[in-house]
């Protein structure tokens, strides 16, 4: 009893010793133990564990449709982090987790092999301009949304709306949102300097608090009037304007694996794909079921009828 | 009943006894001193050569780097790496903040040691201290939810400013800026003051003109330290700071530090890619710049007299 005592201490640092020593080695160890768990626990009864990371705006739904997946599942465990797009393709590039979720093409992110990663698109986002509700605009010509966002215009009333400046709010250079705002929205256009933040809800809080305040949010984000969402050119920023193609401005939920999913990356993948989580999950996250897209696009953004 | 050892056994036992304490003791704190030191210099060599990666293998020019305030790494034409705005920015709100922050905690500590040794230690201490347990994180929100609809309401401008930040990051260092300064005043000797009285100095006098230049070297200390954490703040900052890539060129523009481009930026890029390197690079700024404040730090110790 005593000298387990006394050891006691020595112990706990020759512990952190080889914790640290562990964890130097990881991504050649990981990459080989990732495979291993799928491969081996595709069986009847399914068990192991799951590690998903990426997109921040995507964790909130692949973690509740992991709560589902686990309670169908009892003995699997999935571990679904959020670190951003960029963190999800570079993990799952390097296989330290079997999923890496993104909200852009891994064609579009520089130094991640895309022709190792297989696409999985298991939800659609619908986005768009967002302003103050006292600005008094809810419908905008692209031209002149591109104008507000170079900063060509930069009072509300050369719209008609009030005499209000206009006040940008953008997401960071890195930022998935931006990237396809700018797209789809913007033609490409680069947006003047404005406030960049990076969180959907400090986003919508200050465009809220903000006279003339104009910025850029998912469609799950106007649940009530505190921000007016624009319609684009007439077209309202609807649900079924986004499925049959005539709102541009949305983007896939993409979910990559290294090489074919297999095992249980792909039950889990396909259960993401299953009508029950497709149509009842995904509105409950604010997302559009992909299965119901009547439209398709590609890396490079050219859509096409599916 | 224990039998008693001859004195022979008891002795060659305790002096066993002494050579095994005091060698696991050594060995014990060697280990400390040796994880310290490893993790230190390991983190210096990881940041620095992650850091130097931009310079080095995407060939950003280093002037063009910390010389051009020009920020847009995703313009896939013409990418223009620049951060000269973000470590004006970094500078600004520190100074700004350390001229708020130093005379408030540099008074307290007098407060504390010399005007109300008894009972305003003991109502300022427990402030101070309450002060250092406040997340960040919490400082920002209510910077975000106070301060910022605050400042543009009363004082103009979009309430994102240099000012919110220089406020909210005031009041952070306020406790580490107290504390030293309060140690440093309570241990000079005694005999400072009494003489100082003897030769028919009033209070203040003495305080003015025989403590604080007495106590300087150390007040200095405490101010460069609490500067070194302004410097490294990120979460608070960025809440309320707008994060905009201009250079401001009134306190009450917009701005972005070193530490809110990261944190807006690391979740969003791949690993080894060019935007990736610089935030990077932006890092090992940050490292040479707290090694410089150490190095000021250390300057000011050597001059202490007392």
């Amino acid at each position: 009893m005593k000298s387990s005592k006394k050891l006691g201490l020595p112990t706990v640092f020759a512990a952190l010793m080889v914790f640290t020593a562990a964890c130097g080695g990881e991504t050649s160890s990981d990459k080989t133990e990732g495979k291993d768990n799928t491969k081996t626990e595709e069986k009847q009864e399914l068990s192991g564990s799951l590690s998903i990371s990426g997109s921040s705006a995507m964790q909130p739904l692949v973690a509740a449709a992991a709560e589902e997946f686990m309670a169908e599942n009892p003995n699997v465990d999935v571990q679904v982090q959020a670190g951003g797009s960029g963190t999800g393709l570079s993990q799952v590039s390097e296989g330290s987790v079997q999923i890496g979720n993104s909200d852009v093409f891994a064609e579009e992110k520089e130094g991640i092999p895309a022709d190792e990663l297989v696409d999985h698109k298991v939800a659609v986002v619908g986005m768009t301009a967002a302003v103050n509700p006292k600005v008094g605009i809810k419908d905008i010509k692209k031209e002149d949304l591109i104008k507000v966002f170079t900063g060509k215009i930069t009072n509300w009333k050369e719209l008609g709306g009030a005499d209000q400046k206009i006040v940008l709010v953008n997401r960071p250079d890195s930022s998935g949102t931006r990237a396809v705002f700018n797209k789809f929205a913007l033609d490409g256009a680069t947006p003047a300097e404005g406030i960049t933040e990076d969180s959907s809800n400090t986003v919508k809080k200050i465009i809220n608090e903000t006279d003339g305040a104009i910025g850029y949010l998912a469609f799950s984000y106007f649940t009530d009037d505190t921000v007016t969402p624009l319609a684009i050119d007439g077209v309202e920023p609807t649900e079924e304007n986004v499925q049959s193609g005539t709102f541009p401005v949305w983007a896939y939920e993409h979910s990559y694996t290294k090489g074919e999913a297999d095992g249980l990356a792909k039950t889990f993948l396909d259960y993401m794909m299953s009508d029950d989580i497709q149509n009842n999950l995904l509105k409950e996250q604010g997302y559009l079921p992909v299965t119901k897209m009547e439209v398709e696009r590609d890396a490079e953004g050219k859509q096409t009828d599916k | 009943m224990e039998k008693l050892a001859p004195a022979k056994d008891r002795l060659v036992k305790s002096k066993q006894n002494w050579v095994d304490g005091e060698l696991r003791g050594k060995i014990l704190v060697l280990l400390c001193a040796v994880i310290m030191i490893t993790a230190t210099i390991s983190i210096t060599i990881f940041l620095g050569t992650k850091g130097l990666q931009s310079f080095i293998k995407n060939g950003v020019s280093l002037i063009e780097f910390i010389t051009s305030t020009k920020w847009n790494p995703t313009n896939q034409a013409n990418p223009e790496y620049g951060v000269l705005p973000f470590i004006f920015g970094s500078f600004a709100v520190t100074f700004l903040a350390a001229i708020i922050a130093a005379p408030l905690g540099i008074g307290g500590a007098i407060f504390m040691t010399e005007i109300a040794p008894s009972w305003g230690r003991k109502i300022l201490q427990p402030v101070i201290e309450l002060l250092v347990g406040i997340p960040s994180v919490v400082y920002g929100f209510i910077g975000l939810t106070v301060l910022v609809p605050f400042i543009r309401e009363h004082v103009g401008g979009l309430g994102f400013s240099l000012l919110s930040g220089m406020i909210v990051l005031s009041i952070m260092i306020l406790p580490t800026i107290t504390t030293i300064a309060t140690d440093a005043i309570s241990s000079l000797p005694k005999s400072l003051r009494e003489g100082s009285y003897a030769l028919g100095a009033t209070r203040w006098q003495t305080i003015r003109k025989v403590l604080i230049p007495a106590a300087l070297p150390s007040l200095l200390t405490a101010i460069v330290l609490g500067m070194a954490r302004a410097f490294g703040e990120a979460l608070a900052v960025q809440m309320v700071i707008g994060n905009v890539r201009n250079l401001p060129t009134s306190i009450l523009d917009a701005s972005a530090t070193l530490t809110t481009i990261i944190t807006l930026n690391m979740g969003h890029t791949t690993y080894g890619s060019v935007e990736n390197n610089t935030l990077w690079s932006m890092g090992l700024i940050l490292l040479v710049m707290s090694f410089a404040f150490i190095l000021l730090i250390r300057y000011l110790s050597s001059r202490r007299k007392l």
